[in-house]
């Protein structure tokens, strides 16, 4: 180790303000200066977030800096690090430094999933096999299929991406369809609004995703697998890149695996821009080169997938579980969650909470508790007011369903949804006819236009909602909103259309009483909405008197 | 032209199956001309994958990262979901279209900005946030918009 060493922070945050940048430069100062025996500049994680300012640590002072430009790093490198002088005006107590969800694991935080994010340098594979990487593909591959595929089946594990199908059971259906050839695709097409756990993952531990669906091959019997990701997330596609090629490196990847016989190529495929494309069915239509445009099930991808051939088709957050059972075993798996729903969910904080992030929980944890406990509360000392949960199509809640235990069964229980695991929080400040009104949006923008009532009924309940935010709401049009929301549920072709009723109806239903005081009003109660000022039509004829 | 196409598809090829490879060719395509797919690339394209033109075309306006007509120095993409949303988006898309005197899906004048709508970005925790080119830009408020589209305005100048 050298003498000294500096450590700048860069994670989600940070990133945003200059992080890279300002550890690239460093690093070009100590060759200016000829340094590099004496002086370590590291790349670090998430040190907790600051407002405004991307944080570097010099050790072994322990002294933190906030850096905004060029220019202080300059100064910091210059005097503290050349001088040994500390840098008052740049200089932060560590106390000040306002921790994240993601640094600081809240008492109650179980990590399975997030167990290396965080803690390794995701573009070193020693890093990762020094916290028993691949060993569960190694385990893996002295079992037979049967066994793997039985093993998976006992630990309960459950589709993370939102539909909560049993993983195991899945790849009993591909194992047991016969072709030529089958696939592994890992959905990592995360367009759900609030939903950011997949790309941390991605970029936190790239390797568990790929070990995962080195396992699904093995397991069902397929020789080829393709991350589908989405085509915007830059750092996570550079990141997974690497991650693939040391794998081949080490001979992880590619023609028998460990000596085994068994063979497992991997490649990435980028998504273009369309929501629909997470559909899985469309996302096998768009790696096939054409619009994700959902097919007709059945036939479902365990017998008819990409290219035709048996297909698995599982969830980033679901593939990273794999290594994990395999390695404790199911029972270990189990003790984990509620019965039907076993093992831990990584959910996304967004809205007016005070510490956003992700946080990875038991299943079965209370609305309450991630807002609170691990979102420590709404920003600014507000009023809680509305709850969307389980992304874009989940359900809008009040404070009255905070307590609802979320697991896979809980929509069919007591009506919230889990989803993809977002916990966006509005406060009071908002309202409830412009909340509908933006999700609405989302959906008319994201409808492929295949079918009528997806593409339609999207685009009447946008023009209702900007009716009533406009002041201009008729009464019936709330029965009008609830009809479009079960022609579209009942009709569509795919679960995009099919979700619709989800958020439309629980906000309307929810928050009646807001959307009626729109209606016929002068103005928006919550002071959100701009209504159109009325011109007062004058009667004519004689006044009464 | 031809000879650039020609080369991004022998690559393509080389890293993958033959039919999975439209996305990611026309991905390299749009990076290789700045922001947008050029008539002539397809048309070429469309020779050397021996697809038909209609069925690139079908691809290219299904998808909202590409683009058939050429967009301006920076593209800035603004997410207008409700993360973003409650957290104050509804004024930065305001000030973004006020600041620019634009509408979504529209150029500058001066060729310098076009200004698109985007799904999230997920970047949620530093919301709201826009994205100019490749660069991300989080916590974003009315005030910083007008900042940094001078900033990006000066540099070219």
């Amino acid at each position: 180790m050298k003498p000294i060493t500096v450590l700048v922070s860069v994670d989600s945050n940070s990133v945003l303000l200059g992080a890279r940048h300002f550890l690239n430069y460093l690093r070009d100062l100590v060759k200016e200066y000829n340094l590099s025996d004496t002086v370590d500049v590291l790349e670090t994680g998430s040190m907790g977030t600051y407002p405004e300012g991307v944080i570097i640590s010099i050790l072994p002072d322990g002294v933190f800096y906030v850096v905004k430009s060029e220019a202080d790093v300059k100064k910091v490198f210059e005097e503290h690090v050349l001088k040994g002088r500390r840098v008052l005006e740049l200089e932060v107590p560590g106390y000040k430094i306002k921790r994240s969800v993601e640094v600081e694991k809240v008492a109650q935080e179980t990590r399975i999933v997030l167990k290396n994010v965080g803690e390794i340098d995701p573009t070193r594979i020693e890093e990762y096999i020094a916290r028993d990487g691949y060993f569960a593909l190694a385990k893996a591959l002295q079992m037979k299929p049967e066994e793997v595929i039985e093993e998976i089946k006992r630990s309960g594990l459950r589709g993370r991406g939102g539909a909560g199908f049993p993983t195991g059971l899945k790849w009993e259906f591909t194992y047991k369809a016969s072709a030529d050839q089958k696939y592994v695709l890992c959905n990592a097409d995360e367009g759900e609004p609030g939903t950011f756990k997949d790309r941390l993952i991605m970029e936190g531990d790239p390797h568990s995703l790929i070990e995962g669906m080195i396992i699904a091959g093995y397991a069902v019997g397929a020789t080829k697998g393709y991350i589908y990701i989405r085509g915007e997330y830059y750092s996570s596609i550079e990141i997974l890149r690497k991650a693939i090629d040391q794998a081949y490196e080490y001979g992880f990847l590619g023609n028998n695996i460990l000596g085994s016989g068994f063979n497992f190529d991997l490649k990435i495929r980028l998504g273009a821009g369309a929501y629909v494309a997470g559909e899985e069915t469309a996302l096998i239509e768009s790696i096939e080169g054409k619009p994700a445009r959902p097919r007709l099930k059945p036939p479902y991808p365990p017998t008819f997938g990409l290219f035709g051939k048996p297909t698995v088709v599982n969830n980033v957050e679901t593939f990273v579980n794999v290594p994990r059972i395999l390695l404790n075993g199911a029972d270990w798996f189990r003790q984990f969650g509620t019965e039907s729903s076993p093992g831990t969910k990584v959910f996304s904080l967004v809205g007016n909470v005070v510490r956003k992030g992700i946080v990875e929980v038991p299943m079965g944890v209370t609305v309450r508790d991630l807002v609170f406990k691990f979102g420590g509360g709404v920003e600014g000392g507000k009023k809680l007011k509305i709850v969307q949960t389980g992304g874009s199509a989940g359900t809008f809640i009040g404070s009255d369903k905070l307590d609802v235990p979320l697991d896979f069964d809980s929509y069919m229980k007591n009506g919230v949804s889990l989803g993809s695991g977002v916990i966006l929080v509005a406060d009071e400040t908002h309202c409830a006819v412009d909340l509908a009104l933006t999700v609405m949006r989302f959906f008319e923008h994201e409808s492929c236009g295949k079918c009528t009532p997806c593409r339609e009924g999207t685009r009447m309940a946008v023009q209702i909602l900007e009716r009533i935010s406009r002041g201009e709401g008729r009464k019936g049009d709330l029965d009008l909103l609830r009809e479009i929301a079960r022609n579209a549920g009942e009709t569509s072709f795919c679960g995009l259309g099919q979700s619709i009723p989800v958020p439309l109806l629980s906000i309307v239903n929810n928050f009646e009483d807001e959307f009626k005081a729109h209606i016929g009003a002068d103005k928006c109660p919550v002071g959100v909405c701009e209504f159109k000022k009325k011109t007062v039509k004058r009667k004519l004829g004689v006044k009464k008197w | 032209m031809r000879d650039v196409i020609v080369e991004i598809v022998r690559k393509a090829r080389e890293s993958a199956e033959e039919r999975d490879i439209l996305i990611n060719t026309l991905h390299e395509i749009q990076k290789r001309f700045k922001n947008f797919i050029p008539p002539e690339a397809a048309e070429i394209l469309s020779e050397e994958l021996n697809v038909p033109l209609s069925k690139i075309y079908e691809v290219l306006t299904f998808y909202t990262m590409f683009s058939t007509k050429p967009k301006g120095r920076y593209v800035i993409r603004v997410c207008e979901s409700l993360p973003c949303h409650v957290e104050g988006g509804r004024e930065v898309v305001k000030a973004l279209k006020e600041t620019l005197k634009i509408d979504f899906g529209q150029t500058t004048s001066d060729g310098m900005f076009t200004l698109e709508m985007t799904s999230c970005l997920g970047l949620c925790g530093v919301a709201p946030v826009i994205m100019v080119n490749d660069e991300y830009y989080g916590n974003m408020t009315p005030e910083k918009v007008k900042e940094l589209v001078d900033k990006l305005r000066g540099d070219v100048k």
